[in-house]
């Protein structure tokens, strides 16, 4: 024994205020980790049992001289690491297999041994990481305080001494006879550790319950930052952390460029000049217009490049239901998915009634200026030169054209011998 | 104090001489291991290695904010050979990082007991150099700032991982590598963290006593404690020893189910596990033969413990060789064409000087620990233990590139040199490696404390049996 480890009775206890507290417990030191032993022996079989011994070193045997039941962490364990084992598997599963298959050089979506190496990583993470915090959880560490600690001889344990403490809360206790049963078990110093009397420093400072909810709240910004962004709009761009490859040295179309007078990146054709190819000069087929002594006017015919057959009349169907339909109807009555759709969700949307002979607008317009409408738009409808060619749109005009009057036919517009077993339906209501 | 406290001491047991001895031996343990965290001032040796690890550290920087900015092409990569020092160098330190895991894990199973005075400090060289190896892939994908996609997460991408490729294979085992060897080294380290906190509150060092007081979690040496914590330590160091058996093995599947030849071989993973620890013990006394001189700990760090790990380099290295030779065969006995170019260019092709470097210091070198003068002279073994760091270096230089610079089509040959990038990168991981470990040896415990005291023979001083 040294000096240091010494004390004497006189003047012991003042620096740590211990007298005044409840008594929490006995702490009784030994020389060497065979008598530490033997005493945690005798204690055991006095009937204790909420004592402990301390010591730098897990010392062996002790488990057994204390009565210590075996932990359960093994267990647990086993169960972590199986968890990882299905974990991995399933997540290869549902990620490959399942959620989204995915063909790598013809081989299966499903198969065990691709999946054997992130089955076996994932079965060890979480076993490690069942030991290592089942561990702390089990141990009912981290703690910030043990009033132990208040003891001066406990700083020892971590370097060379070898402490058993009984706390007073065990049954058997008794502030006489058990400092005397750690004496008689060969205690080289037996000392009483008390609460501090002021119950306040029992309790976490304030500071630090204060930085740790504050750290908490400003960990939770960013996830505050990400949710809000879920759930808001922007009309401006998003952040640029890393550019990647979302600007490049190049001009887009309609974006102003210095290099030219008018200062934009578009070059149009040259005045007074034409493009190969791109003449049309044939103002009934290009433009639907005629010309006579009275001057332009819109043609009531069909251009002579095109032969009026059903062939044709099939065309102009096809195209119509494709970019037409969706506004004016199969019917052409005005009513087709986008109007039925806008007037379901309340509001107003107005295509036209091509087939209406009560406001025959449509059915009235010469071919020319039809053809005029579907290249160029009319009111809030666009045109659709860009995605119909002139001869399609020309088709279209003689499918409107048969549209009209199929729409507006009687009985006596089907040839006699097919009328047998047909009734007219009644007209369909806007 | 008043009269009702029975505070005693024992009167007429003044401690036995056995015990005095016993509890200065622990004592000394303690303070010759503190001493290195507690000098009020560091060495100067100290401080000039940091001061050069600092430096290579930003020229690695540098070099990492070019290669950010400007994209991969600044490295010496080409479309033939796509894996370069990169690949190298990850392989390197992935492979030193085993031997860490080796001595921590597999030496505590196999109750080596001598393994103690280098468990700490072999585990945070693991740590390091995974760190390290972890950066080389991640800036090979040229966006690293996406790496996150590798995480299975859902997205608004409708994207998953592709779980069989083995490159996804590498992803989660680094990755679990990396966690548990952190989780173990400081799981290891708490106990010790708790000397420290002890000490410095000893001292009235406040700030420190905080700082490890908070590190060690409130750990009191407690039997019950102890009792769990070892069930922990023993269960982790199982499951350390198929893992690190695992990470090398999966690395070695990057290679090995690619059709390459000279790579497409089953020999691979034991081949590969058994350079990784080679090349760890070799960087493990390059840190550990200067540190134990400059820090005092001859007498924790023993000349006995050098020959130990010295008879497992050179086991190690013949089955490095022996792979070297199994290659060569295989290559003439499976009659195949490519195999057979594949080697031949490899020892006698434009990278022939690898490959002889190569064989020099991993098959000759490690030779030289047959004897026992050698095995006892601490200066001889470090510097063989740089030829071998040089030379596993290169054994992964050789497989990776001249496999690629020669493969099926010669028209597709090329040959590799690295820019001063490459370099610059592969000297910032190696100041960034020696930045954190000299850290590590100023202010954490870098000697298993508990477990030397645990080891000696005084830890069982009085008991009757």
């Amino acid at each position: 024994m040294t000096d240091d480890h010494t004390h004497d009775p006189a003047d012991h206890g003042a620096g740590y205020g211990q007298e005044a507290g409840p008594l929490y417990g006995v702490l009784a030191e030994y020389d060497t980790p065979g008598e530490l032993l033997e005493a945690a022996r005798k204690v055991r079989d006095a009937g204790y049992t909420e004592f402990d011994c301390y010591s730098p070193f897990p010392v062996h045997g002790l488990d057994e001289a204390m009565g210590i039941k075996r932990t359960i962490l093994p267990i647990l364990i086993f169960v972590g690491g199986f968890t990882g084992t299905c974990g991995g598997l399933l997540l290869q599963w549902w990620c490959n297999a399942y959620n989204w298959p995915w063909n790598i050089s013809g081989k299966p979506a499903w198969s065990i041994p691709a999946n054997v190496p992130i089955a076996f990583e994932s079965t060890i993470l979480i076993a490690v990481f069942t030991s290592f915090f089942g561990m702390w959880i089990l141990n009912k560490l981290p703690q910030a305080w043990h009033p132990f600690f208040r003891n001066e001889r406990f700083n020892h344990v971590t370097d060379d001494a070898f402490l058993l403490g009984i706390e007073a809360r065990d049954q058997r206790f008794d502030a006489e006879v058990t400092p005397k049963l750690l004496e008689a078990a060969g205690a080289i110093g037996v000392e009483k550790v008390h609460l501090d009397p002021d119950p306040a420093s029992r309790h976490m400072p304030k500071w630090i319950t204060a930085f740790i909810v504050a750290s908490t709240a400003f960990a939770l910004i960013p996830f505050a930052i990400a949710a809000k962004a879920r759930t808001s709009h922007s009309t401006e761009p998003h952040l640029h952390i890393f550019p990647d490859m979302d600007f490049q040295p190049k001009y887009k179309s309609d974006q102003p460029m210095d290099l030219f007078g008018d200062g934009r990146s578009n070059r149009g054709e040259l005045v007074g000049t034409v493009a190969r190819g791109s003449l049309n000069a044939d103002d009934v087929f290009y433009r639907g217009l005629e010309h006579s002594e009275a001057g332009e006017q819109w043609t009531t015919g069909f251009p002579r490049q095109l032969e009026i057959n059903e062939q044709l009349v099939k065309r102009g169907k096809n195209r119509f239901e494709i970019y037409c339909a969706p506004c004016h109807g199969y019917d052409g009555r005005g009513m087709g998915a986008v109007p039925q759709r806008v007037a379901a969700t309340g509001g107003v949307w107005l295509a036209r009634n091509l087939v209406d002979v009560s406001n025959p607008v449509s059915i009235t317009m010469p071919n020319g200026q039809l053809f005029n409408t579907i290249s160029n738009g009319y009111n809030t409808m666009m045109g659709y030169a860009a995605q119909l060619s002139h001869a399609d749109r020309w088709a279209i005009v003689l499918y409107v054209r048969a549209l009209q009057r199929s729409q507006n036919a009687s009985l006596d517009d089907v040839p006699p011998d097919h009328r047998s077993g047909m009734q007219m339906p009644e007209a369909p209501t806007r | 104090m008043s009269s009702a406290d029975a505070t005693m001491e024992s009167p007429g047991h003044p401690g036995h001489p056995e015990a005095g001895k016993a509890r200065e031996a622990f004592r000394a343990v303690t303070r010759d291991v503190a001493w290195v965290a507690e000098a009020p001032r560091p060495h100067k040796a100290w401080l000039a290695a940091l001061g050069v690890a600092l430096i290579m550290l930003a020229v690695g920087l540098y070099s990492i904010y070019v290669l950010v900015t400007t994209g991969v092409g600044v490295w010496g990569n080409s479309n033939t050979v796509d894996w370069a020092w990169d690949i190298t160098n990850f392989v390197w330190w992935i492979g030193i990082g085993h031997a860490g895991t080796l001595i921590s894990a597999v030496l505590y199973l196999t109750r080596q007991t001598w393994r103690v005075s280098i468990n700490r400090s072999a585990e945070a060289m693991t740590i390091f150099a995974v760190m390290c190896a972890g950066l080389f892939p991640l800036l090979h994908t040229g966006r690293p700032w996406l790496a996150w996609w590798m995480i299975p997460h859902p997205n608004d991408m409708q994207m998953w991982p592709q779980f069989r490729s083995p490159l996804m294979w590498d992803v989660f085992a680094v990755t679990t590598y990396m966690l548990t060897s952190i989780l173990f080294w400081y799981m290891g380290m708490v106990p010790d963290l708790a000397t420290f906190r002890d000490r410095c509150a000893a001292k009235g060092d406040k700030l420190r006593a905080i700082i490890y007081g908070s590190l060690s979690l409130g750990w009191r040496g407690s039997a019950r404690q102890w009792h769990r914590y070892e069930r922990a330590y023993l269960i982790l160091a199982g499951l350390a020893t198929p893992l690190v058996f695992s990470v090398h093995s999966v690395v070695s599947f990057d290679f090995a189910t690619s059709q390459l030849p000279g790579w497409h071989t089953t020999i691979f993973p034991p081949y590969f596990v058994a350079g990784a620890i080679f090349s760890g013990f070799a960087m493990v006394f390059t840190l550990l033969i200067p540190a134990r001189h400059l820090f005092n700990l001859k007498h924790i760090i023993k000349d006995e413990h050098l020959e130990a790990a010295c008879k497992i380099m050179l086991g190690t290295g013949m089955m490095v060789g022996l792979a070297y030779a199994t290659e060569f065969f295989i290559a003439w006995y499976s009659g195949n064409l490519f195999e057979n170019f594949a080697f031949i260019n490899r020892a006698f092709g434009p990278f022939w000087w690898a490959y002889f470097l190569m064989v020099g210091c991993n098959v000759l070198v490690p030779q030289a620990f047959w004897f026992k003068k050698i095995r006892r002279s601490p200066m001889i073994i470090f510097v063989l233990c740089i030829l071998v760091n040089v030379g596993m270096w290169f054994e992964r230089f050789v497989i990776i590139a001249t496999s690629l610079a020669r493969s099926f089509l010669p028209a597709q040959w090329s040959y590799y040199t690295p820019t001063r990038y490459d370099v610059g990168l592969f000297v910032g991981t190696l100041g960034l490696f020696f930045t954190l470990f000299l850290l590590f040896f100023r202010y954490a415990p870098v000697i298993a404390i508990s477990e030397v005291k645990g080891a000696m023979p005084e830890a069982h001083a009085g008991k009757k049996h």
